[in-house]
């Protein structure tokens, strides 16, 4: 029998919190002023898909994305993340991650924010689906495997 | 001008990533591992995202042209499908083998991590994938599909 219980030490709701209220601005500017769904997998995707005069605006957000750590260490310095996951595991995954959102049209930004906030009803189920995969996949890797 | 701000919405959009802790896959796997010990961080990033998308969505639903005069993309497709639960199904997993998902992938790309760099060719080769199955067995339904009604929906 597994007790559930808070990981306290790692526990970052103050931090999380406002990184989620800077996603959400994020995520607004873009629908916005754009007129863009803030989908990552969408907008990395549609570069596979080419269209004439619907690239520039992705490039755009992907090289923002890519900049964010350069553009926070003038601030601080990051703590360095922890990855357990192997080579052959992390190509596995990408695969899975990169064949996995674009049939089901979305990831944890188009379907988890951008979806929940218009309170679409497929993006919550697709919330929903992966998150259980994830649940029942990481409860697989650390406690039966 | 479109393409200056997508960069700073894509750079603000990171900087949240990096400031909730989401680009750290083992706080992503601390989230998921509900029968460890539970990291409930995730769910205060998606709150507060959440929270400031209800609003600007329901601005952005009201509008019928963006503030540079361009057209709203607001997805139209209600149905729940095959392809969303099965595809959902796998990007899960996935994201639960390694905790990276799209977004903090490609800003931990930016930092330079060697594990991400390998995460995300596999990812960008997993949609690949995708578009060449599309390609090869959807012809027909993409030529009945208006090119922009299809992109929409896609863009989720």
């Amino acid at each position: 029998m597994v007790k559930s219980m808070i990981d306290w030490p790692h526990f970052t709701p103050w931090s999380s919190l406002a990184g989620g209220i800077l996603i959400g601005v994020a995520a607004a500017m873009l629908i916005l002023v754009n007129g863009r769904i803030a989908g990552v997998a969408g907008i990395v995707g549609g570069l596979l898909r080419p269209a004439s005069g619907d690239m520039a605006w992705r490039f755009a957000f992907i090289i923002g994305l890519l900049a964010a750590p350069a553009a926070y260490l003038l601030v601080a310095e990051p703590a360095p993340p922890t990855i357990e996951a192997g080579y052959p595991m992390l190509v596995a995954a990408g695969l899975l991650v990169g064949a996995g959102t674009r049939y089901g049209s979305g990831c944890t930004s188009g379907h988890g924010v951008c979806g929940i906030s218009r309170l679409s009803p497929r993006s919550l189920a697709a919330t929903l689906t992966f998150m259980a995969a994830g649940i029942a996949t990481v409860y697989v890797v650390r406690h039966v495997a | 001008m479109n393409a200056v701000w997508a960069f700073v919405a894509g750079l603000l959009f990171g900087i949240g990533l990096i400031v909730s802790g989401m680009t750290d896959p083992s706080k992503i796997v601390g989230f998921l591992d509900v029968a460890g010990a539970w990291d409930p961080s995730l769910a205060f990033v998606m709150g507060g995202a959440v929270l400031v998308g209800l609003v600007a969505f329901r601005v952005a639903r009201r509008r019928t042209v963006s503030f540079l005069g361009g057209a709203v993309h607001i997805p139209n497709a209600r149905h729940i499908d095959r392809p969303l639960v099965l595809g959902s199904l796998a990007f899960g997993v996935g994201w639960g083998l390694a905790g990276y998902c799209p977004g903090p992938a490609v800003v931990a790309l930016g930092s330079g991590h060697d594990q991400a760099v390998v995460f995300v060719a596999a990812m960008i080769a997993g949609m690949a994938l995708y578009e060449a199955e599309d390609r090869l067995f959807h012809a027909r339904r993409r030529r009945r599909v208006p090119r922009e009604l299809s992109d929409v929906a896609g863009d989720a």
